[in-house]
């Protein structure tokens, strides 16, 4: 369920991380447990803990003594404007190095991402 | 913090052969360590040291701050099945359970029967009549419903089929995180248990050759593949724990870490580079340095 290319702690935070971007998990509601995500995806709590603590430090998530760990006012947009500034580097380069290569020009480029957005 | 176990320069040999050579380590509490390595590594050696079933010939061994060997007080809490544990000739498995609670005082009947019932352990079977399989099970029940504060498990998984495997690491993670214990298991299963272990430690030949978290184990080894001279020419300053080749190409697993200057000879030279999974990071140290003749193929 993971891959080999990062530690797992790290993987599981991004995993969360997706999870609150895409709502599935709003601001101010619990997320599950450490031991949850432990028993879930069959790894050591201490490295489940890890990973949740990770975004416990960026103040993505905040703790409640004995309750569990929440979603922090603000993380979704936190997230949004982190992932936009990686945006262009990780996702829009990678796209128009290749379309170098295949010879697409921008025009064709962005014909095709309108024909993908109308479809 | 204490160490729930701890090996100070141990030895112990059998004749000639060394099985554990002057070892040292130290596992924190309420962890779970894999203790990785070949056939003939030491494991087993120092498992049964750690169990109080064997002595060193020097060194020593200290479980939960005190003596084990013969000590009755440190040996009721560690659990110890061995990999060919032998029962009694007419023993059944209802026999077992009722005697297991006498030794070990945090015994889970619970535990136990669910364990039981999920592997589906024939109850009218002589032990000594069991399948590799049942027998594991068997040690799964006895290690996990002790409950013991030194759960020690060797080679759990021998002949377990796949829904065993499953049901034995669901209920270790649920179990430990309501009875934390520390636990060392040895297994080949390196893929199947990686996950689980917070700490490796990797043994060659009676020696330690790597003792860390796993994460930073795993960051201590890569693997490069791409043209054999494009990859001989990058590691020429690295030292090579294990290679593959094929054809015009190959694939060399390297001690060191992943940095950026790496990467980026990498990118120029048409080297692709991993992070080691543990599998290969445990397969690499336990290739001999002398027969690797491949190696020569990427040095030359």
């Amino acid at each position: 369920m993971f891959t080999d290319d990062s530690p797992i702690f790290q993987q599981l935070a991004d995993r969360v991380a997706e999870d609150i971007l895409n709502g599935t998990y709003p601001e101010d509601t619990g997320v599950p447990s450490t031991n949850e995500y432990a028993s879930f995806y069959g790894i050591s709590p201490i490295t489940a803990a890890k990973g949740m603590n990770v975004l416990v430090e960026q103040g993505l998530l905040y703790k409640k003594r004995g309750i569990g760990m929440f979603v922090a006012p603000g993380a979704p947009a936190q997230l949004r404007s982190e992932r936009r500034a990686a945006f262009r580097d990780q996702h829009v380069a990678p796209l128009l190095r290749e379309a170098a290569l295949l010879g697409i020009d921008p025009q064709e480029l962005a014909q095709m991402i309108n024909q993908k957005e109308s479809s | 913090m204490t160490h729930a176990l701890d090996i100070q320069q141990v030895t112990r040999s059998f004749g000639r052969t060394a099985a554990v050579d002057n070892v040292s380590f130290q596992v924190p509490e309420n962890s779970i360590v894999g203790l990785l390595g070949r056939n003939g590594a030491g494991k087993t050696t120092l498992m049964s040291m750690l169990a109080g079933q064997d002595r060193p010939d020097t060194g020593t061994v200290t479980v939960l701050g005190d003596k084990v060997f013969e000590r009755a007080n440190t040996l009721s809490g560690i659990s110890y099945v061995r990999d060919n544990q032998r029962y009694p000739d007419n023993y059944m498995l209802h026999h077992v359970l009722r005697i297991a609670p006498a030794f070990k005082p945090n015994w889970s009947r619970e535990l136990a029967d669910e364990l039981v019932d999920g592997f589906r352990i024939p109850a009218k079977t002589k032990i000594t009549k069991m399948s590799r399989g049942q027998l594991s099970s068997v040690a799964i029940v006895l290690s996990l419903a002790s409950r013991a504060p030194i759960t020690l498990l060797d080679e759990p998984y021998l002949g377990l089929d796949v829904t065993g495997r499953a049901l034995f690491h669901r209920v270790l993670l649920d179990d430990y995180q309501t009875h934390p214990r520390t636990i060392v298991l040895s297994t080949h299963l390196i893929e199947e248990s990686a996950a689980l272990l917070d700490r490796v430690v990797i043994m060659d030949k009676g020696r330690i050759v790597v003792d860390d978290e796993t994460e930073n184990a795993r960051d201590g080894a890569f693997v490069a593949s791409g043209q054999t001279d494009a990859v001989g020419r990058l590691l020429v300053n690295h030292r090579i724990l294990e290679t593959h080749t094929v054809g015009a190409l190959a694939s060399v697993t390297a001690a060191g870490t992943l940095d950026d200057t790496l990467r980026q000879s990498a990118r120029v030279a048409g080297v692709q580079l991993a992070r080691a999974s543990l599998q290969e990071l445990v397969s690499a140290y336990g290739v001999n340095e002398s027969t690797s003749e491949t190696k020569e193929k990427v040095r030359a």
